[in-house]
């Protein structure tokens, strides 16, 4: 993907829903990798906060793929363990992640009650949790897929790059 | 006629209607499903996001196992499960020197003989609109319906619609006698799991998807989405004042093929559509 090619028309940042937060606008991400400054790009909110919604992707007259580049600018700020900007996106995925490793499938409830407790607020959603736990769309079950052990062995040998490029 | 089904984890859990209504729809129109034996999670976007190899490894296992049962075909309702299925396949055929690092990973091969479909296409192209019309036994009877796609049209592998201004959905609504809306939010995003991270984001973002929906005179919005679902029903009483029920498009096929309100997993929504259904006739009082 060739960022030199953006010519800063802004219109990743004028369609990006998520804009309105984000401490570096998606323009502004691509400029930074242009004039070859990631430090500043790596420990943004910016990356975190992207939704992979692809608006900008589907947008960009240059056919540059941007919500692809958020998504491996979020991979490189772990590789290169910088502050991250928006600790508790991160700490989100691993909780879905570890839940995947230890059954094969995501249990929602346990992720929102993990999730919780990792980001030091155990009480929050509980209203709505309720609400939910009472409709049976939440609920505690520990169901193992049969090849639970091969999940364990793909999360042991996955490696963060694909050939170890960005 | 038969075909595969990836439910995916969701619809195991907050969005178990989505499954409920497939699967009865589905059998009222005599198509059996069959599920991939002890399927995965896709990996979602926390797997891409942290490890690139993780988010291939994991729905190539499952296209591995549909293609050892022999699935030829396969539907995932979930936009997420099927962008990251249909990602895997295209990228495996493309790229040998990853296809064998997936078998060396999963230990299983995927020969690339499966054919992926949403909910949505295999709904206008593989069933039609004719058939799904003679399945019907009553109409939606003009039922003002927003059609809410989020970003399901311009997911990495999803080419069912165009990316800006799909219309599948609305076909499908138009077919069952409903009045489908040109609105505005049609592919907004819903703020997908900034709902749970940052929730004040997803809640802006749910407010204006709501509010756009309203202002065309929408009754209902239409999703095909888990998490969408999820996001404009359960948070929906924090910043909207009226009533906006979110269904399941395959909720609403079934309530025109005449099936019931609990078997189509219409009590298990947070916002009630029962008053409107009632008072539109689409259901008995």
């Amino acid at each position: 993907m060739d960022v030199s090619r953006c010519t800063q028309c802004g219109k990743c940042s004028a369609g990006c829903p998520i804009s309105p937060e984000m401490d570096l606008q998606p323009n502004q991400v691509i400029h930074l990798i242009q004039i070859n400054d990631p430090s500043t790009v790596l420990r943004s909110q910016t990356i975190w906060l992207c939704a992979s919604c692809q608006t900008c992707s589907a947008r960009c007259p240059e056919d540059i793929d941007v919500a692809q580049i958020m998504d491996s600018l979020r991979k490189l700020a772990v590789e290169e363990k910088v502050p991250i900007g928006e600790e508790n996106a991160m700490k989100f995925d691993e909780c879905f992640l570890n839940s995947i490793r230890k059954r094969g499938r995501v249990n929602e409830m346990r992720i929102l009650l993990r999730y919780n407790l990792a980001a030091h607020q155990p009480l929050k959603d509980s209203h709505l949790g309720l609400v939910m736990l009472a409709k049976r769309k939440l609920s505690f079950s520990s169901r193992k897929i049969k090849e639970v052990g091969l999940i364990k062995k793909i999360f042991k040998n996955s490696r963060r790059f694909i050939k170890d490029q960005v | 006629m038969q075909v595969g089904y990836y439910p995916g984890c969701s619809l195991e859990s907050s969005a178990k209607e989505f499954d409920l209504s497939l699967r009865a729809i589905f059998q009222e129109m005599k198509i059996s499903l069959q599920e991939i034996p002890d399927w995965n999670c896709c990996g979602a976007s926390p797997a891409h996001s942290l490890s690139e190899e993780l988010g291939m490894a994991l729905p190539y296992r499952n296209l591995a196992k549909a293609e050892e049962s022999g699935i030829r075909k396969i539907i995932s309702p979930c936009p997420a499960c099927y962008s990251r299925m249909k990602l895997a396949h295209e990228k495996v055929a493309l790229d040998r020197s990853l296809a064998d690092r997936l078998l060396e990973i999963v230990g299983k091969d995927y020969k690339g003989s499966l054919e992926s479909r949403h909910i949505l296409d295999f709904i206008k192209e593989d069933i039609g609109l004719e058939r799904l019309k003679s399945s019907m036994k009553r109409s939606l009877k003009g039922l003002r319906v927003a059609s809410y796609y989020g970003c399901l049209t311009r997911l990495p592998g999803v080419k069912i619609d165009d990316v800006e201004n799909p219309v599948i959905m609305d076909e499908i609504v138009e077919a069952l006698g409903g009045k489908s809306l040109d609105w505005s939010h049609k592919t907004e995003c819903c703020g997908a799991s900034l709902s749970l991270t940052r929730t004040e984001i997803a809640l802006r973002l749910v407010r204006s998807i709501l509010e756009a929906a309203e202002e065309k005179g929408a009754e209902c919005i239409a999703v095909v989405c888990p998490l969408c679902q999820s996001n404009l029903d359960v948070r929906q009483g924090l910043v909207y004042k009226n009533k906006m029920p979110i269904l399941y498009i395959t909720q609403l096929i079934g309530l025109t093929q005449g099936l019931g309100y609990a078997k189509l997993g219409l009590d298990g929504l947070i916002v009630s559509s029962r008053d409107l259904l009632q008072k539109r006739g689409i259901i008995e009082k």
